[in-house]
């Protein structure tokens, strides 16, 4: 088990957002968290990477270690779990160049970040063409690659992905995903919450759904693409 | 010729006001965060150079070493910068990262009362004697066709725009640098980058508290009594420089100080003196009335959470 989450239970102030999650992660897996908004998916993975408090009661272990002994520097420099957060959240001030070298901020591995920047302009040429040009001038699809390249540059044993669908028009959609499944078969494990169901649980392997803080459902994600409930909630009949 | 006698003041007084405004900004911009002890923190490092000078001085008499003057203000000015940037580091730990999700005014005020503890402790450590800067080197008056400017001016700009240029090149250059642009722009997505986020608010206290000390004793070089409240007004008009500069640019920091400078010089030659500080500060209300983000304001993403 790579990623292991108990009882994983979050509030803000007195809204409770997670009410004692359990799910896990195998080592090369890609599993996704489908539910509406406002479901908890964000939180969840803002749980993982440390960015909100969790109360007492939950346990996280990551390769037998515990998660909640790491701050959230750490959990990407030495867990090597990194975040993409909903809405991209790219550094624009900076140039696309800077946002991948940022993300390298703790590793001293200089060879093998000159080599992982090439792979990153590799999957996504189109970085590789604006990589002087400031990171808020690009498009939206160019910015998405930014940031998953971004979190790819910072640590990839596993990725966290919210939402990368987002905002992107059906075309670049699909190329995002395929770019996803190139990084998955390089050895990443990916977790990705999704309001788009569909297009998660065909390029998942396993799902869950998230309603309202809890899990109400798991399982390979053809069997969750057939279950009439998931298909009635969130594919749209 | 009384213009250029006013010019050379003026960038005398605008070095202070940079050097302290380069602070503010940096600490503001960083951590959004207004750092009202900032000018406190100049009056510590120009105490501490006092320290660090007098005991050299007396170290020197006492034959431990022979240095010349100009090298005890140097080695005074590197030991001074180094010490305070603890302070810097003391204040940030102890009064501002407990409260880095408390409301913005909550911190503020923390400042003032940081602010008034470093005054107050100085004044209970020392006295209440005014305490006066050694002189470490000769004044040397140079007539320039009827302008007089003197040695220790001309080293005071000079340090003062080399500093300034160092902090630049820092910020463009370094990977620290990059990650200080990168929490200007958005603060919470930082670590995500693998970035200590703690370690990154210590080394912007650290700079901002060097480059004040730096202030601090390029001023007791200049005017050599020491009292602990020297860093309230000095302080206020380095903070109107940072505004003024716009968020986070070291460079409107720097411009905007020297800026100050000329119009607190200039506004004598037409008015009764008496009116200096009025008129200059009505012209940078002014100012910012028509360009309220100052001059170089970068851009930043308003979202404070993840």
């Amino acid at each position: 088990m790579l990623l292991e989450v108990n009882e994983l239970r979050v509030s803000y102030g007195n809204i409770k957002a997670l009410h004692g999650l359990d799910f896990q992660i195998d080592e090369g897996e890609i599993v996704c968290i489908i539910g509406a908004n406002g479901a908890g998916k964000s939180t969840t993975l803002k749980a993982i990477s440390r960015m909100v408090p969790v109360e007492a009661g939950t346990k996280m272990t990551f390769q037998g270690k515990d998660l909640l002994q790491y701050q959230p520097d750490k959990v990407v420099s030495k867990l090597g779990i990194s975040h993409v957060p909903e809405g991209r959240r790219l550094f624009e001030n900076l140039t696309v160049t800077e946002n991948l070298m940022l993300a390298t901020f703790a590793r001293r591995d200089r060879e093998q970040i000159a080599l992982d920047i090439k792979r990153v302009f590799s999957i996504f040429p189109r970085l590789e063409e604006r990589q002087t040009q400031k990171s808020g001038t690009l498009s939206g699809g160019e910015q998405q690659m930014l940031a998953v390249g971004r979190a790819y540059m910072s640590g990839r044993k596993v990725m966290l992905l919210d939402e990368p669908s987002m905002g992107l028009a059906p075309l670049l959609m699909m190329s995002m995903f395929e770019a996803l499944k190139e990084i998955n078969s390089q050895g990443t494990t990916i977790l990705l919450v999704e309001q788009n169901a569909r297009l998660a649980l065909q390029f998942a392997s396993r799902g869950y759904v998230l309603e309202n803080g809890h899990m109400v459902l798991e399982g390979p994600s053809k069997e969750l693409l057939e279950n009439p409930d998931v298909k009635k909630a969130y594919l749209g009949g | 010729m009384v213009f250029f006698q006013n010019l050379i003041n003026a960038l005398q007084w605008g070095s202070f006001y940079a050097l302290i405004a380069l602070g503010y900004s940096m600490v503001y911009s960083i951590l959004m965060l207004f750092n009202f002890a900032h000018g406190d923190i100049f009056m510590v490092g120009a105490y501490i150079g006092f320290g660090v000078s007098t005991a050299l001085v007396s170290l020197a008499a006492m034959g431990a070493f022979a240095l010349p003057g100009w090298l005890i203000l140097v080695l005074t000015i590197i030991i001074s910068m180094f010490l305070t940037s603890f302070v810097g580091m003391i204040v940030e730990r102890v009064g501002y990262r407990p409260l880095r999700d408390a409301p913005r005014a909550s911190a503020a005020i923390t400042g003032l009362m940081i602010g008034i503890i470093l005054e107050t402790g100085n004044l209970a450590l020392l006295g209440a004697e005014r305490v006066k800067f050694p002189s470490l080197i000769e004044t040397t008056t140079y007539d320039l066709g009827g302008v007089f400017v003197t040695n220790k001016k001309i080293m005071i700009v000079l340090v003062s725009i080399t500093l300034s240029f160092a902090l630049h090149q820092f910020i463009r250059r370094t990977r620290w640098g990059m990650a200080m642009r990168a929490m200007a722009f958005d603060f919470a997505v930082v670590p995500l980058m693998g970035v200590p986020l703690n370690r990154m608010a210590a080394l912007t206290f650290a700079l901002g508290s060097a480059l004040a000390a730096a202030a601090g004793i390029l001023f007791g070089v200049a005017y050599p009594v020491l009292d602990p409240y020297m860093g309230i007004l000095i302080g206020w008009k380095a903070f109107v420089a940072a505004i003024l500069g716009g968020r986070g640019s070291v460079v409107g920091a720097t411009l905007a100080g020297f800026l100050l400078g000329f119009i607190e010089m200039f506004v004598p030659m037409i008015f009764p003196s008496t009116l200096r500080d009025f008129i200059a500060y009505t012209i940078v209300l002014l100012i910012l009335v028509f360009r309220p983000h100052g001059f170089f304001g970068e851009a930043y993403s308003a979202r404070l959470r993840l």
